[in-house]
This record gives C-alpha cells, structure tokens and sequence, in this order.
C-alpha cells in the first residue's frame, strides 16, 4: 500500500513537472530590448535604424502568423554605462524584457553584459566592437554578432602592413572600445614585422583633431591607425586631408569605419580609404532587395549599416533558436546554446556559425570607398578589395581566453 | 621645439572659434543680461544654413555670400525668440532666460537631429582657400589662416563697435538706465532686439566658419557651448575684450595641453575656471556687480 502510494506521488509528481516544462514551452511571447545610442555620435550607425532592423525580423519571422507575440522597446544609453546598465536592469526587472540587441559603445557594451549575465537574458550585441565580449569578458548569455576589434586588426591592419605599411602611429579614442582596438592591432603590426612609434589618445566625441594629427605626422609613421569610430574618426579624416597628411605620404589607416560615416566625409575626402566591414548593402541581390525595403522606411531613406544588418540577422537566428526549442524558455543560457548548436545562415550575412565563446562567425570583406566619379547612387560608395573567410578573420579558439572553453 | 610652435598655432585657430562665440555671448549678457544657452545651437544652425545655400538646387550659394547671409538668417531667428519669448523676461531673475534658452537649445537641436541624423553633413572648403603653405615647423592650411584673421577683424570691430561708438555708447547706457535712456526718445526695446540678433549673428558667422572644417551637424554647438562658457565666465561675464583674449588664450592652453597630457585636453578648461574663480570671482577682467 505504502509503496503504491509512494510510486503513484512520485508518478504524479513527474507528470505535474512535465506539464509545467510543456507550459513553459508553449510560451510564445518574446520582448525584446534595443538598447543603443539613440541622440549621439553612434545614432547614425545603430540608434532607430537598429530598432527598425529587429520589427523587419520580427515581421519576417512570421513568427506573429504562428500565434507568437513579440514585443520591442528601445532605449538611449547615451554613450555612458551607468545609464545603460539602469534600463538594462529595469527591462529585466520590470520590464520582463527576454533578449537585449545592439549596444554600441565598447563600455556600455561590456558593462550591460554583467547585467545580462546576471539576469540570465539574451544579448545579442551587433554594436560593440571590443573582442573582450567573447574573450576574457564572455558570457554563456553573449552572441557577439557583426565584427571585434581583432577582426578590424586582422583584416585591414594585416593587409597595410603586407603592403608596406610597417612603422604605425595611433590615435585612439580613450575608451574600451580604443584601447582594445590599438591592443589588437598593435599585436598584428608586431607579428607582422612592424613597429608602433608612438600614439596618442583623445577623449570621445573631440571636435578637433589638428593637434593629434600634427603629432601623426611629426612621428613620421607610414600608417596613422585610427582606432576611434563614428563623429571621431569623420573628424580625423576630413582634418588630415586639410593638413595634407596623405598628400605628404603617410596613409591613414580607418580601422572602423561605416557606411554612414563615408556619406559624412564626402566621397572627394573618403576616396581611396581601405576599411573592412561583414555587411554592405550593394553586396547581392538578397542584400539589396533587405535594403531596399529598410531604406524605404528609414526617415532619411539611408540603407542599413552592418551594425543594423547585424540586430537584423542575430534576431532572425534568435528566433530560429526558439521556434526549435518549441517555445520561449525565459532562460537565457538555454536559448544562447540552442542558437550556438544551430549553423547560421541568412540573407545578409550568408552562412556561418556562433563559437562557443559567444563569436559569430561570419565572412569579412575589404573595401575601398570610391571615387566620386565611379560612384553611381546616392549610397554607391564601396568596392571590394578581398574577401577574407571568417576562420581567418575572427579570433580562433586556440586563441581565445574565453573561460567558456575551459570545460 | 618646432612641434610646440605648431601647438600653439593650432590653438589660436581653435581660440578664434571660442572668442567669437564667447565674444556673441558676452554682448548678449552684457546688454540683456541673459545667459544665452541657446547659443551652440544657434552657430549650429548658421552652419546648417550655409549647408543648404550651398546644397539647394535652385539657390547653390557657396561659402563667401554664406558668411553673410547665414548670420543675417539666423539673427532674423534671434530677434524673433527675442520678441516672442525673451523680452517678457526682463527685470526677472538670470535663472529664467538660463533655462528658456537652454530648453531652446534642446527644441533645436532635437528637429535637427530628428531630421538629419547624428553623424553629420559634408561641406567642402572654398576654392579659393584650399591647399596650405609650409611654414617650416608645421604645414598650415590657408583655411586656418584665414579663420583666424578674419575672427581677429570681427572680434575686434564688435569691440569697437559697442564700446567706441555712439550706438553702443546709447546701448550700454540703455543696459545701465532704460528708463532714462528711453526719456531721450530712444527705442529701447527694439536697441535690446537688434543686440541679441548681433549676438546670435555672431554665433551663426562662427557656425559657417566651422562648417568646412568639422562635420555640419546637429551637436556640434552642444559640444563647444560648455567651453565656451567657461570662457565667458574666466574672462568676465558681460565683458567684451575679456571674453576675446580669454577666448584665444584658452585655445592656446587647450592646444598645448593636447600636445603634452592629450587625455586632459576636454577638462584643462574647467580646471582653470576652477582656479580664476577661486582667485577672482568676478573673471579675469570682470567688474563686481
């Protein structure tokens, strides 16, 4: 009798358990958090355009006709950490938010993914560049999406010092972001064969760049790397075409440099300056076709840059991860390592797969911007150099100081 | 040796563009007594302005009738904030035109940002002023050259005008005694109008100078209108010659800090704000109220 009852509680038990794990998998609501610089020097690049990014993925889930609701919010993290880690916990406390996308600014981008860690969230970050996210700072809650630091340095560094680039000076933004891209560099312009003279490091959002670029040329280093993004580096080169720096022989070396920034200088000024990036909209038919829809919805009718193509493929793969796993789980980890067993695959990126520490990989592409008479559009303003395979472009796991790896 | 000459020269060019703005700000404190925060966001839009004569299909009106044209826009813009918002705060304390100007500035520079983004617009230097000369110690773009005389010239012929004249004799007595002054038949409120249109025209000619060399965007007098203030408040607020030289002279700092310790080049100004107003309340050449 007494073991009957036993085995029917414990029976009855593990039914209840399984319903419960069947409820929770039939779960078909999803909110998603964009959080990005919405008002300052990175809005251009993600800011509303991300947000417009992840309602085309949801719309294009079809996930809506399969009985899902899926919601967005956005916030503005301003450039400053403690700003995006305060929405950052509201959304998960309050909020309920399930997976934050985009995030630039390499601070508020590592700062946000303590957060998430803690929350047990997603964060699909496309923004950030610094490759700490899936290196000595990754999270079993992290897919690092569109580019890092050391696929910048390994692409265009790699390729200016093969053509004779070897002696280098930087001018870094004075952030996470910077430092890591003048670290990664630094390291393939040494292994390379190649010295670094000297650097300098500027604040963020710095009107005038004469005195650093006076310094640049007094080094007289053959490549001037500028490890800074958005109003920066524009500023930097636009200013050093006015000093004349590329006119007396030294060549600037954009280490990250997007779409909207190109349309800023001015192809007269950009010509000519060879960068990497992993997404262009002019790329194929499927990538002009995406475009074409999201400029028919931006305000300034401007195509995507990689970092919006990134919050739209990440979230696109997202929700393949949880369409496979029958429901939402509201358990971050669980989500980030379906989407980690699943091989990427989509318009904009084509195929690739997510590392275990967190690491997109993906095909990364040099460009040349053109010169203003070969450009045909109004956004017409790249040509491809090379195209270099994302084993070779991002970080390998025998590199990588991710602790995820040590299992 | 040779680098820090370059420094300093950068720095005076940098200093013209902090002497026109605080110069702008100076008049309009001096004469209204209204702390014009909205003054960024008004050389904003004189470089915004000269991007769309330039830009507009039918007008196409380059850099030199811009250096006109777009201080006489945004002033007519000027006076009239002046006429509907600022005039109904004369006789009130500086904290309310602190915070309508600076609640201006906020309206403005949101529908420019609404409109054209973050990352800013292209606008080529003219013709004429390309290219550079080799002076020795450094490369010089005939840009910055031209900048810094030609901000000399108006900096100095705005002194000239309001304290060696008649009509700034009439203006600063109007700021001292407007009853009185208005006895003698003197239209004060239309002095006060005209003064606040100059002071913003000054900004709009220091946005159109920047335009070439900066990108035309929405914060870009959001970034600059801090330093400039403490410019104003270094040199003395409301006085002329203090926010000139002072303007120039932080330049000069700014630049040299940039060259020795560049991480502290954004804060070297508040340093020294700190430091004057410790010493000397009133700023370097202010007078005590």
């Amino acid at each position: 009798m007494k073991t009957r009852s036993i085995a029917s509680f414990l029976l009855g038990t593990a039914l209840s358990l399984t319903a419960v794990g069947a409820a929770c998998a039939q779960d078909k609501t999803v909110k998603i958090g964009a959080l990005s610089d919405q008002s300052g020097l990175y809005a251009d690049l993600g800011g509303p355009g991300s947000t417009l990014a992840a309602q085309m993925a949801v719309e294009d889930s079809g996930l809506a006709a399969k009985g899902w609701k899926i919601d967005i919010i956005s916030g503005d993290h301003q450039n400053k950490p403690d700003i995006g880690t305060a929405i950052a916990r509201q959304w998960f406390d309050v909020d309920k938010v399930d997976v934050i996308v985009d995030v630039p600014n390499s601070g508020v981008a590592l700062a946000v993914n303590n957060v998430i860690k803690e929350k047990n969230g997603v964060y699909i970050n496309s923004g950030a560049a610094t490759s700490d996210l899936t290196n000595a700072q990754c999270s079993p809650n992290t897919v690092h999406w569109t580019y890092d630091t050391y696929m910048l340095a390994h692409t265009t560094g790699q390729a200016l010092v093969k053509a004779g680039g070897d002696t280098w000076f930087f001018l870094t933004a004075d952030y996470a972001f910077g430092a890591a891209l003048e670290r990664d560099t630094t390291a393939v312009v040494l292994a390379n064969g190649g010295k670094v003279v000297g650097g300098v490091k500027h604040p963020l959002n710095t009107p005038d760049f004469s005195s650093f670029l006076l310094q640049a040329q007094s080094s007289k280093a053959k490549i001037i790397g500028l490890a800074n993004a958005g109003g920066d580096t524009t500023n930097t080169i636009k200013q050093a075409a006015e000093f004349g720096i590329t006119k007396g022989g030294q060549k600037l070396a954009a280490l990250l440099l997007f779409l909207t920034d190109v349309k800023a200088i001015g192809l007269e000024t950009a010509q000519g300056l060879n960068f990497t990036e992993t997404f262009y909209w002019d790329m194929n038919d499927q990538t002009r076709a995406f475009s074409k829809r999201f400029s028919g919805k931006m305000k300034n009718g401007a195509p995507p840059t990689m970092v919006q193509a990134g919050v739209y493929a990440g979230l696109r793969h997202y929700f393949k991860a949880l369409e496979a796993l029958g429901g939402n789980p509201h358990d971050g980890v669980k989500v980030v390592e379906k989407m980690k067993s699943m091989p990427t695959e989509d318009d904009l990126f084509g195929k690739g797969e997510i590392q275990p520490n967190g690491r997109t990989i993906h095909n990364a592409y040099l460009f040349e911007v053109k010169k203003p008479s070969e450009s045909k559009a109004p956004w017409d303003f790249y040509k491809l150099v090379g195209t270099v395979s994302g084993d070779q472009a991002f970080t390998p796991l025998s590199e990588s100081k991710c602790a995820l790896l040590k299992k | 040796m040779q680098a820090l000459y370059a420094q300093l020269l950068v720095g005076l060019i940098n200093g013209s563009f902090y002497a026109l703005l605080s110069l702008g700000l100076a008049v309009i404190f001096g004469m209204l007594n209204i702390i014009n925060f909205a003054h960024g966001a008004l050389y904003m839009m004189g470089a915004f302005v000269a991007y769309f004569l330039l830009n507009n299909d039918y007008l196409s009106i380059g850099y030199w009738p811009a250096l006109i044209i777009a201080p006489i826009v945004v002033g007519i813009f000027g006076m009239i904030l002046e006429r509907t918002m600022l005039q109904w705060l004369t006789g009130l304390d500086h904290l309310y035109g602190l915070l309508l100007t600076f609640g201006m500035a906020l309206i403005i520079q949101g529908v420019f940002q609404n409109y054209f983004g973050s990352s800013g617009l292209p606008y080529a230097i003219p013709d004429q002023l390309k290219g550079g000369m080799n002076l020795g110690f450094m490369f010089l773009p005939v840009y910055r050259g031209w900048v810094v005389v030609f901000s000399l010239v108006v900096c100095l012929a705005t002194w000239f005008l309001i304290e060696k004249t008649q009509l700034g004799a009439y203006l600063r007595a109007a700021t001292e005694n407007p009853t009185l002054v208005r006895a003698f038949g003197i239209n004060v409120p239309r002095m006060i109008t005209l003064t606040y249109g100059l002071g913003v025209g000054l900004a709009a000619l220091a946005g159109v100078l920047s335009a070439p060399i900066n990108q035309v965007r929405p914060l870009m007098g959001a970034d600059l209108i801090i330093v400039v203030f403490a410019v104003v408040v270094i040199g003395g607020m409301g006085s002329i010659m203090g926010s000139i030289i002072t303007g120039f002279a932080l330049g000069v700092i700014e630049g040299l800090t940039k060259y020795f310790y560049p991480e502290a080049s954004n804060t070297v100004v508040f340093v020294l704000m700190v430091l004057v107003l410790l010493v000397k309340p009133t700023g370097l050449t202010g007078r005590a109220a």
